[in-house]
């Protein structure tokens, strides 16, 4: 008897959290196939028509003569852009960490550790410093770089490549004469795919949701990643601004729209690999 | 890994050959391009922000006057305080919900149940950053709101009611633990999965029931998970930025621009062309990371820095 009521109080804890993490989402989903002044006065789940999401785009895509479109293309250009460099320079490192020895590997090591650790957010204000001190302010690089900075990435490889690859195997090879770029490029490389997809993923997805310092460093809409670009949205919505908003089309629908656009690219990402993310949480540290 | 194959089976020539450095000067070689990255973006500009936390406008070396100078800012302490009655509710909740879920959902459900539930608990997580926030603008909006009725039921009738400044750090708290919290049980689970099964079998042979079972072995035994997510979570929640400017600009500057201690610093930044001022108060945050970062490096034996 105990039992039974010890999992029915379970079970409905369960169910509330259950509500609460995905009714958000759920309403989210359903908001722009309604008018704004349905979603006050009809039922919050109900389903408007396909027609109402149709006007929603088109409001959407004539604000400011489609710099949606530009805000998206910006956010892949800064995204992918640092997922390229970020690639290129993270996996050389972790396998340079983990399967040779020079000076000072430990420091970099450790170095690399306590920033991947470290909020991202507290170097933003620095490096805002620092790029305004460079006159970078503005450019597309002022993102890609500091962007390309994955310390993560880098103990990921490390920590792929001190498990994975046995150090005998490089010694042999390299008795049989092969230089060290052709070890990385045919012995490594080819055994990196795993880890590769599992950097990528979390390069991306951190990229593409960054906020903060696209707002600080860019002045422009143009240049704006779609993350700072609802920001302008929402100041512009009617419901949150009445002031600025007044005259637009831009209304809660509209709104809700743009927030499923801009997640989509990570939504899928997501739906699709829940194990690597997981997987990834975990390797952030070793479990032996 | 027929790559992996091919140097193997070659007899090695010259055995004598050994190099006292593994990989010769390709080492320093290939990490040179993430030595440039993190000189460039992670140890320059915090030695800069030092460099204009200790100097006044025109270069001089000031001391500590610039940090005595914010922390006597009147709006200094409240943003701290509000960010650490943000932290006292996130981390509890993050800390009891997360682990009591992943131990009822490891313990007392049917596996497929539990699965669909993780999914499902985790999925917002993709919604993480400006998403979140415009979404939970929505939810806490009683005009639009699907739970209006639960807001109503507890005296909030008007956007603004809800947007009070007494109730800006449980709202941060709640959208916080809404795209974080998924994916946490998620890891929490897996730690418990490795909890050998014979530990657990004898305990049930000893007569523990679900709870006994959850304090004294499955707690215990995923502590250092527990611990690493404390750190992390309170570290980046020190830095709470988007959420309080989001806010800001839906609230029509109800709720304070200067809510959590980075946009103080954003503020000096930017609203009075500051710089010192913003690097002291990035500095003191940027300490407040690090010691959370060092502490986790160092003491918890979750990170390998050498292989043994």
């Amino acid at each position: 008897m105990k039992r039974v009521v010890g999992l029915t109080l379970v079970s409905l804890v369960l169910l509330v959290l259950l509500v609460f993490f995905v009714l958000p989402a759920l309403w989210l989903l359903l908001a722009p196939t309604k008018m704004a002044a349905d979603l006050a006065s009809e039922s919050p789940l109900s389903f408007g028509s396909f027609a109402n999401i149709g006007v929603a785009w088109q409001h959407l895509t004539s604000f400011q003569d489609g710099v949606l479109f530009v805000w998206l293309r910006n956010s892949a250009v800064y995204a992918v852009g640092a997922l390229i460099v970020t690639l290129i320079t993270s996996i050389p490192a972790g396998y340079a960490l983990a399967l040779t020895k020079f000076r000072g590997r430990k420091l970099l090591l450790t170095v690399t550790l306590i920033v991947m650790i470290m909020p991202s957010a507290a170097l933003v204000l620095p490096v805002f410093l620092e790029l305004n001190l460079v006159h970078l302010i503005g450019t597309a690089w002022s993102i890609i770089l500091p962007f390309s900075f994955y310390p993560f990435g880098v103990y990921l490889v490390y920590i792929y490549f001190a498990t994975s690859l046995p150090r005998e195997l490089l010694s042999a090879a390299r008795l049989d004469g092969a230089t060290e770029w052709q070890i990385f490029t045919r012995i490594a490389l080819p055994l990196a795919t795993p880890v590769v997809g599992l950097v990528a993923f979390f390069s991306f997805v951190g990229n593409w949701n960054n906020f903060f310092l696209p707002y600080l460093v860019l002045p422009n809409s143009d240049g704006f990643p779609i993350q700072v670009g609802l920001n302008q949205l929402l100041s512009s919505t009617p419901s949150f601004n009445p002031v600025a908003g007044a005259g637009l089309n831009i209304t809660s629908p509209e709104l809700a729209l743009a927030i499923i656009i801009a997640v989509l690219p990570v939504l899928v990402l997501f739906l699709f690999s829940q194990r690597t993310l997981v997987s990834g949480m975990l390797a952030g540290a070793t479990k032996e | 890994m027929t790559a992996l194959d091919t140097p193997v089976v070659v007899p090695a020539r010259r055995a004598t050959v050994r190099r006292a450095r593994e990989g010769g000067l390709s080492g320093p070689l290939f990490v040179s391009g993430y030595v440039v990255l993190l000189l460039a973006f992670g140890v320059l500009p915090t030695l800069y922000a030092v460099y204009l936390a200790f100097t006044n406008v025109r270069g001089q070396f000031t001391g500590l006057n610039q940090f005595l100078r914010v922390i006597q800012d009147y709006r200094f302490w409240p943003a701290f305080g509000n960010i650490l009655v943000y932290l006292v509710f996130w981390l509890l909740l993050i800390v009891v919900l997360t682990v009591g879920v992943a131990i009822v959902l490891r313990s007392r459900m049917p596996a497929p149940v539990s699965a669909a539930l993780r999914f499902l608990y985790y999925i917002p997580g993709a919604l993480a950053g400006v998403a979140s926030v415009l979404v939970w603008l929505f939810m806490l909006d009683p005009s639009v709101s699907p739970v209006n009725w639960l807001l109503n039921s507890l005296g909030l009738t008007t956007f603004a009611e809800v947007l009070a400044p007494g109730h800006l750090s449980l709202i941060f708290a709640l959208i916080a633990f809404w795209t974080g919290a998924g994916g946490w049980i998620v890891v929490m689970y897996g730690a418990l999965n490795n909890i050998p099964q014979e530990v657990l079998e004898a305990a049930r042979m000893d007569g523990a029931g679900p709870w006994r079972m959850a304090l004294h072995i499955q707690i215990p035994m995923i502590r250092k998970w527990i611990v690493y997510m404390v750190i992390l979570a309170f570290a980046a929640g020190t830095q709470l930025f988007v959420e309080p400017q989001l806010l800001q600009t839906a609230s029509l500057g109800r709720v304070s621009p200067t809510w959590s201690p980075n946009q103080l610093a954003y503020s000096y930044a930017f609203q009075h062309g500051d710089f010192n001022g913003a690097a002291a108060i990035s500095l003191v945050l940027l300490v407040i990371g690090l010691a959370g970062a060092g502490l986790l490096v160092t003491r918890s034996g979750l990170f390998k820095v050498d292989e043994s």
